[in-house]
């Protein structure tokens, strides 16, 4: 089958829904590859280098869209008088690109009546498997990342902290609130310009995700669990929402970057960040609203721009993936490529969609003009299961019969009554063997715990080598009188000494290859 | 030479021998340590040759020539992978030894005593002859098992708790008549009976206990062959033998707690056998679930090219596929090209103590990255990829996670903590507990299936041409 990808149309798009890379992978899993002449230069990948791959280049879009079976875009198609991407894909043909379904009824509609087949990259289902074709999940990372970067362009200083001969110089404080892959990303990326980073996120387990990123984990001081389905946060409750406010309002006075990322499905955004917040915080802060598209976590937001209110400048880009262009064209396409792996099992260039795969059903939102959009609900959760977990815990402790510190005292007082009574009835010259005996018992204890436990083995071999000193034993008994004595004492002498030769021998074979490196 | 001179010479033997295993602290002094131990052994067994107690030489000689070659052929020739197979089969001559020690020096009717002497002197023969008999063949039982003669599957026998207790019984019956017996045949008879019921027992004892669970048992048997020989010592009135075996004895039974404390296990509950015979917690039913990630070779190629901090974790795997030259391999390019390769051991890995640092050794990775789990633990969040090269229990976080899980409470190696942690394994198959691993659905998770060995050169290859 033939795939094409047409230059983006919407204003200001840079991203590309291939790149040659990409492209070459495409084709080897039996495609043919056209795209629109200079699709790809906003993204600063050139026609040259699609060709050297193999790739076809149209000269128009037009051409691309009417020749292929298979179209992949970033952007949903534009369906106005002037550009109707949605007339000019092949009656019968597939489209796979962002969608946002439940926000363009109108839009699904008009690609139903194209008898198209089409996928939604915002709908692939968030289960471990489909992490490969993620989109939002790459493209939240590239915001995440840039978000920092744009926070640091409008910061008037350093976000890490300096002593110069100048003057000591204190590091950046970020605040990230919500976790989720753009947050991480932030913190990530806020880290590595040495700043130092809390966040904030309404699911508790994200904590350690958090701190695993080198950030404090600052937490709602109330009582409710903030996971929705599919690993996705939800609407909180009001008492909640009064102890968040009361904790963001906190850390706003005293950081100088904060980053929202709070998102609800289908829901608009949260507003979190108030007027009162925004005066309180010191001027030249910056705040980044990664939610701005979907109405701002701050109530100053104003989509697609940088505003200064109170001395604080609030950036609502809703463009951050497409200002990294390059980057964001790579894992697009990469993912795009994970899915069509996905549809093309027979490698063979033949797409097929399995409407029994779940990854597949998830994405396909019309399938040869039947509307399957929304899917059912995912079975599998990438969030450990709860319930059992739950059931599991309280395991009382097994009481123990004697409390410890009796149990050691009983021990010590048998042991005791025993030495006693074995010192009333036992010969001298037993009580010196036995007095030998347990101070070479401690003195091995003692040298025992300094072995490192590297020389484990060698422990081992050379400790039964040493104890083949029973040779001793034999070499005393061979002399003693008697035919029976003498083989026998022989007999016990030869094992031993294989086992002390082989022993020592083999000892010496390990430690020689302990070497450090040079 | 005179008595007063052999004891002289003892004195210096035990002193070397401390010092031989105080050389193991650190690989640098080790060698000079084995080197004490050789020196100590020499002297001793010259001082008693030479002693006013031996009278044919020529004998001792013999035997000590066969016995001695035989012992350097087998050393040379052992593969370091069979290392617990070789160091198993040495316990049980220790043992036979031991057993044969006794049996003579209850013959000897040079040493007579009386009275409470004589019982004491019995007691000990007694107790000679039983250790040394279940260290042989206990040991013979974890070598056929070790080197795969026998199933590695614990066999449980019903009521093997009783079976047990009944012959402790015995045993302790057998050693009262023993004590009372006035014919030296009946007496013989008994001790006959007695070495019958030690061996069975010694049997019993190591089938059934599991192939993960033989580090402990190589290190019990190992105490054991300490404990025979410092029954032997009191038996010969011999303040060396007894030295050296409370030195040797102590030493196996400090490496079977360490080894117990690594699976979070009672000593008596790996000893008296069976998996999770303890606990009797029958959870698990609730498996993790999700989808395993496979990953290529050169997938995996890929991802360890570029980390910067990459932490291998080898396990009994690694051995039976042979692979630790090309582990080691892969480690030198690596650390040539500037990415930061540590080894983690977890005390139980392999087959007995120590086990995977001979292996690393041997295929020569330098002893200075390979760290102990505690060691090293600490540094799997700040770790671009932990690999995992044939170890499955070990890295169970279900361990940590899971109160419920029969491993619960064992400490583990946190591969998870990883950005990308990597499980080589021939299948899904579960580990030597039975327990799934919930380490391989994990997001960051993904498995590269295959032969170890074979998979390591295909990624080896892979690291070479790019």
């Amino acid at each position: 089958m033939r795939i094409g990808i047409p230059k983006e149309t919407f204003a200001g798009e840079k991203r590309v829904a291939t790149t040659p890379d990409v492209a070459a992978k495409l084709i080897k899993l039996g495609y043919t590859v056209a795209i629109e002449q200079g699709a790809g230069s906003a993204a600063d990948l050139t026609d040259e280098a699609y060709q050297a791959v193999g790739v076809e280049i149209l000269g128009d879009a037009a051409s691309v869209w009417s020749t292929s079976d298979i179209v992949l875009k970033v952007r949903g198609p534009a369906a106005d008088a002037a550009n109707d991407e949605v007339a000019s894909l092949r009656e019968g043909g597939a489209l796979i690109s962002f969608l946002w379904p439940a926000q363009n009824q109108a839009l699904l509609e008009g690609l139903a009546a194209r008898k198209a087949t089409v996928l939604a990259m915002d709908s692939v289902p968030r289960i471990s498997r489909a992490q490969k074709a993620d989109a939002l999940s790459s493209m939240a990372n590239i915001a995440g990342y840039r978000a920092i970067i744009e926070a640091a362009q409008n910061f008037g200083r350093f976000f890490t902290g300096q002593v110069t001969a100048a003057g000591k110089v204190p590091p950046a404080k970020v605040f990230i609130i919500g976790a989720g892959v753009a947050g991480l990303a932030a913190i990530g990326a806020a880290n590595g310009l040495g700043a130092i980073v809390r966040a904030t996120d309404t699911r508790p387990e994200v904590g350690d995700q958090i701190k695993s990123l080198g950030a404090e984990f600052v937490p709602v001081e109330y009582q409710e669990e903030g996971t929705g389905v599919g690993g996705y946060a939800k609407v909180m409750s009001e008492g909640y929402l009064r102890a968040q406010a009361e904790m963001i309002a906190k850390q706003c006075k005293e950081v100088d970057v904060v980053v929202t990322t709070a998102l609800i499905p289908g829901k608009p955004a949260p507003r979190l960040i108030t007027a009162e917040m925004v005066a309180s915080m010191q001027p030249g802060s910056v705040i980044v609203d990664l939610a701005a598209e979907q109405g701002g976590n701050c109530e100053f937001t104003v989509p697609g721009q940088v505003v200064e209110r109170h001395g604080v400048r609030i950036v609502g880009y809703t463009d951050l993936p497409s200002r990294m262009a390059r980057q964001s064209s790579q894992l697009y396409a990469t993912n795009l490529l994970r899915l069509l792996e996905e549809m093309t099992p027979g490698k063979d260039g033949e797409m097929v969609v399995n409407m029994d795969d779940e990854m597949i059903r998830g994405a396909t939102v019309i399938k040869e003009g039947a509307i399957t959009w929304p899917p059912p609900p995912p079975t599998l959760s990438a969030a450990p299961k709860a319930a059992p977990k739950a059931a599991a815990a309280p395991v009382a402790p097994a009481k123990p019969l004697i409390p410890p510190a009796l149990r050691s005292l009983v021990v010590l007082g048998v042991g005791g009554l025993a030495l006693a009574w074995l010192g009333s009835v036992a010969p001298p010259a037993f009580m010196a063997h036995l007095m030998v005996f347990v101070l070479a018992c401690f003195v091995g204890y003692m040298v025992i715990w300094n072995v490192t436990p590297a020389l484990h083995t060698p422990l081992m071999s050379v400790t039964n080598a040493i104890s083949s000193i029973i040779a001793i034993g034999a070499i005393l008994q061979i002399s003693s009188p008697g035919a029976l004595m003498t083989l026998l004492g022989s007999a016990a002498l030869i094992l031993t000494t294989v086992n002390m030769a082989g022993g020592f021998w083999v000892t010496q074979r390990m430690l020689r290859m302990f070497r450090r490196s040079e | 030479m005179s008595e007063g001179l052999v004891t002289v010479s003892y004195i210096a033997s035990t002193i070397l021998f401390i010092l031989s295993l105080g050389g193991l602290s650190n690989p640098e002094t080790s060698r000079r340590g084995n080197h004490y131990g050789i020196a100590g052994m020499a002297i001793a067994i010259i001082a008693t040759i030479l002693g006013p107690k031996v009278t044919s030489i020529v004998p001792v000689v013999m035997a000590m020539l066969i016995g001695g070659s035989a012992g350097i052929i087998a050393a040379q020739r052992v593969q370091m992978t069979q290392m617990p197979e070789l160091v198993a089969l040495m316990h049980s001559l220790v043992g036979l030894a031991a057993v044969l020690i006794g049996y003579t020096s209850y013959l000897d009717s040079s040493m007579q005593f009386e009275g409470v002497e004589k019982t004491i002197h019995e007691v000990e023969i007694y107790i000679g002859i039983l250790i040394g008999a279940v260290t042989f063949s206990g040991s013979v039982i974890a070598f056929g098992k070790l080197s795969a003669r026998i199933s590695g599957k614990p066999l449980l026998l019903p009521g093997r708790h009783l079976i047990n207790l009944a012959g402790l019984l015995a045993v302790i019956w057998f050693c009262n008549l023993f004590l009372n017996v006035e014919s030296g045949g009946v007496g013989m008879l008994l001790l006959f009976m007695m070495t019958g019921l030690a061996l069975a027992f010694g049997v019993h004892m190591v089938m059934a206990i599991g192939g993960a669970d033989m580090p402990v048992v190589v290190s019990m048997l190992n105490s054991y062959s300490g404990w025979a020989a410092s029954a032997t010592g009191f038996m010969l009135s011999n303040d060396l033998l007894i030295v050296t075996g409370a030195l040797v004895g102590s030493s196996g039974a400090i490496l079977s707690y360490i080894m117990c404390r690594a699976m979070n296990r009672n000593f008596f509950s790996v000893i008296a056998g069976g998996f999770g015979t303890a606990g009797g917690t029958t959870v698990a039913s609730e498996g993790p679930q999700g989808e395993v990630q496979p990953v290529s070779a050169e997938d995996t190629a890929e991802l360890l090219r570029n980390a910067s901090k990459v932490i291998l974790v080898p396990g009994y795997g690694m051995a039976v596929a042979q692979a630790q030259h090309t582990v080691f391999e892969i480690t030198k390019l690596l650390r040539e090209r500037g990415v930061d390769v540590h080894f983690a051991i977890h005390p139980v890995a392999g087959r007995m103590p120590g086990h995977m640092n001979v292996l690393l050794a041997e295929a020569k990775v330098p002893y200075d990255i390979v760290a102990e789990m505690d060691e090293i633990n600490h540094e799997f969040p700040n770790t671009d990829v932990a690999m995992v090269i044939g170890a499955n229990d070990i890295v169970n976080p279900a361990a940590q996670d899971d109160p419920g899980s029969p491993i619960a409470g064992m400490p583990v190696l946190e591969v998870w903590k990883a950005k990308t942690s990597i499980v080589m394994k021939r299948s899904m198959a579960s580990g030597y507990a039975g327990v799934d691993n919930p380490l391989f659905y994990k997001e960051n998770n993904r498995m590269l299936f295959g032969d170890a060995k074979k998979m390591l050169d295909e990624v080896l290859t892979a690291l070479r041409s790019a």
